[in-house]
């Protein structure tokens, strides 16, 4: 117990209980601005969500232009240009303008409005306090304050599309001089602009990143319950620590770099800019005397440990999930914390390997292809110790588990393919292409979102006390695996074969040998069953969203640890109350002793004392000892 | 619910959690600024000879705001340790010392070191023109001298629809001392006191100009990395002197009556962040206006 | 002596406490008047002709760090900190030198300058 009190008064306990019992809150103060960690936590999970479906949509819109590019979207097209300006698709055919919109905004939803609040934020925010048996997160209204900048963000992004002359157009990357000259000149307005806001609106967003990671690492460090030793923390907070490490230290120079860009754009000023560029006839008028290369060190020196802040969780998911559902303790515990840290550190100093095709020399490349090439490894012995950890483990297909099953081998395919990239001289040929593509979206899309879903079945019954469909649940889980692979397995191919990125005719235009095919069909051609294969994915989504819903009141009612997990979190009622639990827990074991042989149940949670007949190899943790 | 180590320390890690927290913030900001201080020494090693000036800035002025800063450090550390030796009154006293000294800084900056900048003008004479300018540049005896060439004319700009209006043909400026007597060897360096632009009149061609602006962001890499840093900075004494506010006001000694450590506390913190941008400007100081 | 020992309940250990508070309010006195002396130095030193202006660089980045050093040291209580304060800032430390050396390097390591 902390003692806030004073030397000169002193308070009765009871007054001091009294003082701080929650008065009853009133509806606006408890489920909208509320500073309770787990509010917080679902609303990051429902503006995540909603973000997700809508960068998933911008994607089927311009899967159209890509296998039917110049033609007139059926239905939808007609409404399109209602909402988002007459410019973007004139009679239903998509502009080159507004393709690109929807590039660039599809990236920066994805990544940023979507999968960091989802995996970072959401599970985080709900999930960690209470495995580390935490009332709440350290800074509950620094909590609060990092929601609303991501939602003031958000916003803002979204508005965007609706600005004389759209969305930011100049990919997620916003290289410069492309991005500081764009979306200004006739037909745009100072500030209200694409590009203009899509800075603005990442400012808000860093800025919530940044205070979420301050609040996530203060609280592992600092509230961890009694007996909670870090060797004890299950994998899933190992992974949100880095995560928030990676957050914390990666953002600012990216932040660095967009009030430099804002400057450039609003000010004329010319920290990017060279001397000599020549816009549409005419010389701009500016100082010059930038580069156009500081901009992509800053954004790579973020957007490298960024692709690990989108996978760290959604490996702690699964870990969680592995554990529980093949009903033994996680293999290599110890590998996969090290390995974590370890991927932690190196991903600060690999980002140039994003920008191979600059003509950079070969001392610093051969630093980057080495660090790159050795990142490689923490992260294959992850994904090695989970699947060690399934080896004769008593499987059970829950629909987390179909998920995180499913996660392996397609994280597998996604990190193996991104060998070849690791050297300057194999990148040469396949930068820009649909390798690309192909190769982090087999991360993030069949791996984050699985490991994503799979934690919201598997967290589902603590944060509403109801389990989700299981029958529709595997009628959303088969699908989606399905079509991704038929998204994304014939883009390597259509990379290879040389498609390039970003283009908006698909590729159509591109010419390769007439009877040039890949398994039969031309790299243009492939475009067509992709795309069907997306539209297909964005319906089995349907079910899913329908589950969710109504499982919130109509879901079959289950007790406080439905699955028989291990960790803090199940021994709180469902849905926890305020404060999370009736007793502080003390743990005094491991987070996964499933299976502990002599024991009638196959499983033990953290917070049981440890029996005397039980070998320990470890003396009790000091801090128990001196209590 | 209580959140514990909120005010007592955790015994393992020997803190309680705002100061973990504020540290974590200050980590962040290193490398935010870091960002900004890396952009400016690679705007700095490539700009060409002659295109990075130096002494633009009031050196006088900036000095008396570095002290300022400084004394504002020592005043809102002194509030700390009063409020730690429980004495309300001082601390009140050394908390609006801070607040009056970052209030000064900001002023200063805001009302005369900015907007000094933004009303003198300068014109980046076009390479080959140069030698017509000789006798504003003095750019032989530069080299004669081994000192960098001079591209620029500076000074106060008499006829300020020029900026905007194509039918005007030249610039009418008064010149600064450096171009109005460039050969002099007073002007090979920049001096410590301030001096005004001269009643010299230079008309220059616009024709001649490869770029004029006033002395604003856009005017060089030097200038908008200038503004964009101590702006940066400024916004970060405004928030730290709104802060300083909040704990200053009636509301706080509600605050020190009911949890004296407490307040403490959060004084520390504040103040650590305060420090921070002090040392900021301690590199910002002598990078931008004495180098 | 910045985190203070849980002195709130015992008023004896309490005066202690606070007397090794006094004793430290000279040091930031001292400190303060030794920050504005190098400030003088600082803008002294900068008009001596060091030969090369990146020797004027050093100099004063040279009296910049000491300056930010006592500022960490004393105002920020760094001397006595913990150890996780440490190796936080050891880390950032490490980053940020890391950011600016790596791309210091990238930025010359080409055949054609850009």
């Amino acid at each position: 117990m902390d003692a806030s009190t004073s030397l000169e008064t002193h308070h009765d306990p009871h007054a001091h209980v009294a003082e701080h019992e929650h008065h009853e809150l009133g509806w606006w103060r408890k489920y909208v601005f509320s500073t309770d960690h787990k509010v917080i936590g679902i609303q990051y999970g429902f503006t995540g969500l909603i973000f997700l479906f809508f960068g998933f949509s911008l994607m089927m819109l311009m899967r159209w232009q890509l296998a039917y590019p110049g033609q007139a979207l059926p239905v939808i097209g007609k409404f399109l240009p209602h909402i988002f300006g007459p410019g973007t698709m004139p009679d239903g055919k998509m502009t080159p303008d507004f393709y690109n919109s929807l590039g660039a905004m599809h990236g920066t939803i994805m990544v940023f409005l979507g999968i960091v609040p989802l995996a970072f934020a959401a599970f985080g925010n709900f999930v960690v306090p209470l495995q580390i048996g935490a009332p709440d997160m350290a800074f509950p209204k620094v909590n609060m304050a990092s929601y609303w900048a991501v939602f003031v963000g958000s916003i803002v992004m979204l508005i965007s599309f609706f600005v004389p002359g759209g969305a930011a157009k100049s990919g997620w990357t916003s290289y410069v001089p492309l991005a500081a000259i764009a979306d200004s000149g006739p037909g745009h307005l100072p500030v209200f602009n694409g590009q203009t806001l899509w800075l603005i609106g990442f400012i808000f967003l860093i800025t919530s990143s940044l205070l979420g990671a301050i609040n996530f690492i203060a609280t592992i460090i600092q509230l961890r319950a009694k007996g909670l030793t870090w060797m004890r923390l299950p994998f899933f907070v190992w992974a949100q620590f880095v995560t928030a490490f990676l957050l914390l230290l990666a953002f600012p120079p990216l932040e660095a770099g967009i009030i430099m860009q804002l400057m450039d754009r609003v000010a004329d000023t010319s920290f990017f800019m060279p001397a000599g560029l020549v816009v549409n006839g005419a010389a701009l008028h500016i100082s010059g005397g930038g580069s156009p290369l500081l901009w992509q060190h800053l954004f790579w020196f973020l957007a490298h440990p960024e692709v690990y802040v989108l996978i760290l969780p959604g490996m702690g998911i699964i870990a969680e999930i592995l554990a529980n559902n093949s009903r033994k303790p996680l293999w290599g515990y110890k590998s996969l914390v090290f390995s974590v840290l370890t991927i932690g550190f190196l991903s600060f100093i690999v980002w140039a390997h994003h920008m191979w095709l600059t003509g950079m020399g070969s001392a610093v490349s051969a630093f980057f292809q080495t660090t790159t090439l050795i990142i490689s490894i923490p992260s294959v012995i992850i994904l090695s110790a989970f699947f060690i950890s399934l080896w004769g483990g008593s499987i059970r297909f829950t629909v987390p588990m179909l998920f995180a099953t499913a996660f392996l081998p397609m994280f597998g395919i996604g990190g193996l393919t991104g060998i070849p990239l690791a050297f300057n001289s194999a990148d040469l040929y396949l930068h820009d292409t649909y390798y690309v593509i192909a190769h982090f979206h087999y991360i993030v899309a069949p791996g984050t979102i699985f490991a994503l879903f799979a934690g919201i079945y598997y967290w589902f019954p603590k944060a509403t006390g109801r389990k989700m469909n299981d029958f529709w649940g595997k009628v959303h889980f088969w699908p989606t695996l399905i079509c991704m692979n038929v998204i994304f397995l014939p883009m390597f191919l259509q990379g290879m074969a040389g498609m390039h990125r970003r283009w908006y005719d698909g590729g159509q235009g591109w010419t390769v040998s007439g009877d040039h095919t890949i398994w039969g069909l031309t790299g243009f051609q492939w475009n067509t069953p992709i795309s069907w294969a997306a539209w297909i994915m964005g319906l089995a989504q349907i079910p899913f969203i329908i589950n969710f819903f109504w499982s919130i009141k109509h879901g079959e009612k289950v007790n406080d640890n439905p699955w028989e997990a291990t960790t803090l979190e199940w021994t709180a009622p469902s849905p926890p109350p305020h404060g999370n639990f009736v007793t502080t827990p003390v743990a005094y074991r491991g987070p996964y002793e499933y299976s502990l042989p002599g024991r009638e149940q196959d499983f033990t949670m953290q917070n049981e004392p440890v029996e005397p007949s039980e070998r320990t190899r470890r003396k009790p943790p000091a801090e128990l000892v001196r209590a | 619910m209580e959140i514990p180590y909120t005010v007592s320390t955790r015994p393992d890690t020997g803190l309680w959690n705002a100061k973990v927290g504020i540290w974590l913030f200050l980590a962040s900001e290193v490398m935010l600024f870091g960002g900004l201080f890396s952009a400016y020494i690679f705007l700095r090693l490539d700009a060409p000879p002659g295109m990075w000036p130096h002494g633009l800035l009031n050196v006088p002025v900036g000095t008396m705001n570095t002290a300022i800063l400084i004394m504002s450090s020592v005043t809102v550390v002194l509030a700390w340790a009063a409020l730690k030796m429980r004495r309300y009154r001082a601390y009140w006293w050394y908390m609006l010392a801070t607040i009056l000294c970052g209030v000064i800084f900001l002023t200063v900056k805001l009302v005369y070191e900015w907007p000094q900048k933004f009303d003198h003008f300068g014109a980046y004479i076009k390479p080959e023109e140069l030698g017509k300018y000789e006798q504003y540049l003095g750019n032989e005896h530069a080299a004669a001298k081994g000192l960098p060439p001079r591209l620029e004319i500076t000074g106060h700009l008499h006829n300020r629809a020029a900026l905007n209006d194509p039918n005007i043909k030249d610039y009418e400026v008064a010149l600064d001392p450096v171009n109005a007597d460039p050969i002099n060897p007073a002007m090979d360096r920049p001096h410590f006191f301030y001096m005004p632009p001269t009643d010299k009149i230079a008309k220059i061609e616009k024709e001649d100009v490869q770029y004029a602006t006033m002395f604003l962001p856009k005017h060089s890499a030097y200038f908008a990395s200038y503004f964009t840093i101590t702006g940066l900075h400024g916004m970060h004494v405004l928030g730290g002197v709104l802060v300083f506010i909040y704990m200053w006001l009636p509301v706080s000694k509600k605050l020190y009556q009911r949890n004296p450590e407490h307040l403490a506390n959060r004084v520390e913190v504040a103040g650590l962040f305060w420090h921070f941008v002090d040392l900021i400007w301690i590199f910002v100081f002598p990078l931008f206006y004495l180098l | 002596m910045n985190n203070p020992p849980d002195v709130s309940q015992d008023p004896k250990e309490y005066e202690e406490y606070a007397h090794n508070v006094q004793k430290h309010v000279r040091g930031y006195l001292m400190v303060g008047a030794l920050l504005l002396a190098f400030t003088a130095i600082t803008v002294a030193l900068s008009y001596v002709d060091f030969g090369a202006r990146k020797a004027n660089v050093a100099v004063a980045m040279f009296v910049a760090t000491l300056k930010a050093g006592l500022v960490a040291a004393i105002f920020m209580h760094l001397a006595a900190e913990k150890r996780l304060i440490y190796r936080i800032l050891i880390f950032t430390g490490f980053f940020v030198f890391g950011l600016f050396w790596l791309i210091f390097l990238a930025w010359y390591d080409y055949p054609v300058f850009h």
